[in-house]
């Protein structure tokens, strides 16, 4: 992996975000004027009970998702305002996905599952082996590389699915509580691995319910409703008194029961 | 993704889905084969007609007795005259530069007998040069004698199975028989053909035309056969056959010529119209298979739906969906044509091997618009299905919702 140079300029800069989902008969809350900056480099988790708006977060950063209003900057270009096709395009050029539950297609072989991003880019068949070939042998899967998901245990399918997000180099890493359908071990170990391409320059989000893998962030986010109602970097609890919090506790009570 | 990687996720797809994909190849191919051996059947009556036009020999003109003013319809069998077309009118034909051999056919019929064995048969009166005209080989014997036009000598040539049954036991050349009220020596002997053109050449006699017109009593010809030297003067062939008849017949053409081309022609555009109509039912088929493919890449789309959101997540646009799930079906109905083409031909194969007497065979338009529409239907009922997995939400999908 390449290093990136560190910049002081936010890579990723989210201004005003608002979502809302219509649940039933009233609209809910998922995104509520979200504000955060993203650098080069960092290592963020972002935690919260479920139904708090971390998924919708992620996608929102990920350009799966579109925001009602706000804006939404990555590197140079305004987000919002692109066609779908677009977004496509920048969603495959700097972001990479990693799923709790791997998302492997299940007729590829763990080869051809790292391959899928550089195929759809266009990669020439040759180029995209090899560079999958040596990205396997890095985690090491050398000795898996024909079988098929259904073959593998659960770790070595998450380190598949990180191959695959890290084959197109991308400058963000976002893993949807990466290690939640892993033992210990796998999970420490995949865990290790995310960590170790975060200190070779990627920008990690990693968005879980396990507190111990929350922590070892440098910069932690708590959601709660749809805000983001601590941020690690500027060191207090700030936006949100604590009487407040209890308040949006019993309603984000009523909207879970609702979401699930 | 390059058109070369679409096919490779499409074929990947195809043979990892093993139950799914040969259900609907086996849709696809039943509806090719159907639409190509119904056609076959068509082709197969009109190749029938053509071999047995063909084997009258080329460049064929018939002249009638009697004028019939119509056109455009089936050939008229027997005119009505006061005057007879003659052997001395037929002789006249063989004046015209173009004409090089010309058959006056006398036709009845007689009872045929040797000793006790006897039969009611059609006795054919004409000359040698029948046997260029319509391509008629001995298997055995002589043919007429050259002067068959000028002297009725009494010896007859028989259909194969005519002599068979006339003489069971002895070989029938040099022998005597009986036609009507005359004793004929037996010279030659047809070779084995089958029937050509509705006459049963099998059981016929053949007698010298002076021969008939003394049997049957009468001067009038029932037809002439005439072969061209070219083919491509055949209208002024007709026009100077016309001029000669006319001269004879007080000035009046009182004939009519068909043309073999115009025969095989009227046959053609039958067959050929019998044959669409065929293939038009055979193409229900495909469209039946259309709809299959329509349904299963419905369900296939839901079962897919994961992997759809997923493909967005790494970068598939909406648009590279949609061409990934078309192709998809692009590459099955194509392995589906394929292997209907191959049954169907295989089929056809087997049947000229083992049964060499029936004509068939698939039209190449058959297979070229089978397939077409079999591509074109594809596409066409996978469009809404594809449609459908362009706009799943790769969010909902990720999270296996529906």
């Amino acid at each position: 992996m390449t290093k990136r140079p560190k910049t002081d300029t936010p890579i990723i800069k989210l201004s005003g975000i608002n979502k809302t989902y219509q649940v039933g008969d009233q609209p809910l809350n998922a995104l509520c004027d979200i504000q955060l900056d993203i650098q080069q480099g960092d290592y963020i988790s972002l935690m919260g009970p479920s139904g708090s708006g971390k998924s919708t977060l992620l996608n929102m950063i990920g350009l799966l998702d579109r925001p009602d209003n706000g804006q939404y900057q990555l590197f140079d270009s305004n987000t919002e305002l692109l066609t779908e096709e677009l977004r496509a395009n920048l969603r495959r050029q700097h972001i990479g996905f990693v799923f709790q539950s791997f998302h492997l297609i299940p007729r590829l072989t763990a080869l051809e599952n790292v391959e899928v991003p550089l195929m759809l880019s266009g990669t020439a068949p040759k180029v995209r082996r090899e560079k999958a070939i040596a990205l396997l042998t890095e985690l090491g899967l050398k000795d898996h590389l024909t079988q098929l998901p259904r073959q593998l245990s659960g770790g070595q399918l998450q380190r598949v699915g990180i191959a695959r997000a890290l084959i197109t180099e991308p400058a963000i890493l976002l893993a949807d509580e990466p290690t939640g359908n892993l033992d210990q071990k796998s999970g420490h170990e995949v865990t290790q691995i995310l960590e170790r391409y975060n200190s070779n320059g990627i920008t990690l989000l990693v968005v879980t319910h396990d507190q111990a893998l929350g922590k070892r962030a440098k910069r932690q986010l708590s959601m709660l409703d749809g805000q983001l109602v601590n941020d690690s970097k500027t060191l207090a609890p700030s936006k949100v008194m604590p009487d407040k919090t209890i308040a949006v506790q019993t309603i984000s009570n009523k909207n879970r029961a609702e979401l699930t | 993704m390059n058109l070369a990687d679409h096919w490779l996720f499409s074929y990947q797809a195809l043979i990892r889905h093993r139950l799914r994909s040969a259900m609907l190849l086996l849709a696809i191919s039943i509806g090719v084969s159907s639409v190509l051996l119904l056609t076959s059947i068509g082709e197969g009556a009109r190749l029938f007609i053509e071999q047995e036009f063909s084997a009258l020999g080329a460049k064929m003109l018939i002249v009638l007795p009697g004028k019939k003013e119509t056109t455009g319809s089936a050939p008229p069998i027997y005119g009505t005259t006061p005057r007879d077309l003659t052997i001395e009118d037929s002789e006249t034909l063989k004046q015209i530069s173009n004409i090089s051999h010309v058959a006056p056919i006398i036709a009845g019929t007689a009872t045929v007998s040797n000793q006790s064995l006897a039969r009611d048969i059609i006795i054919l009166g004409t000359t040698n040069d029948m046997f260029t005209v319509r391509n008629l080989k001995l298997q055995q014997g002589k043919k007429l004698p050259l002067n068959s036009h000028i002297r009725a000598t009494p010896v007859c040539i028989l259909g194969a199975g005519l002599a068979q049954k006339l003489f069971p036991k002895t070989s029938a050349v040099g022998q005597w028989l009986r036609i009507g009220e005359y004793r004929y020596r037996v010279i030659g002997l047809l070779e084995q053909r089958g029937e050509s053109l509705g006459l049963d050449l099998r059981d016929m006699a053949i007698i010298p035309v002076q021969s008939a017109q003394m049997l049957f009593n009468s001067p009038a010809l029932f037809r002439i056969l005439l072969q061209l030297k070219q083919a491509d003067s055949e209208a002024k062939t007709i026009e100077q056959i016309n001029k000669a008849i006319a001269q004879r017949h007080e000035g009046e053409a009182d004939i009519t010529v068909v043309s073999q081309d115009s025969v095989l022609n009227a046959f053609d555009k039958i067959i050929l119209a019998v044959t669409a109509s065929i293939g038009a039912i055979a193409a229900i088929s495909l469209f039946v298979a259309g709809i299959l493919i329509m349904n299963v890449s419905y369900i296939s789309v839901s079962q897919r739906r994961e992997e759809i959101g997923l493909l967005k997540s790494l970068g598939a646009s909406a648009s590279e969906i949609h061409r990934i799930f078309l192709i998809g079906s692009l590459v099955l109905t194509i392995f589906g044509v394929l292997i209907g083409i191959v049954f169907s031909y295989s089929v056809i194969f087997l049947i000229n091997i083992n049964f060499p007497d029936i004509p068939i065979a698939i039209p190449w338009w058959s297979t070229a618009s089978a397939s077409i529409t079999a591509v074109v239907v594809g596409l066409l009922f996978s469009w809404l299905p594809a449609k459908k997995a362009a706009a799943v939400d790769p969010i909902l999908a990720l999270r296996g919702e529906q």
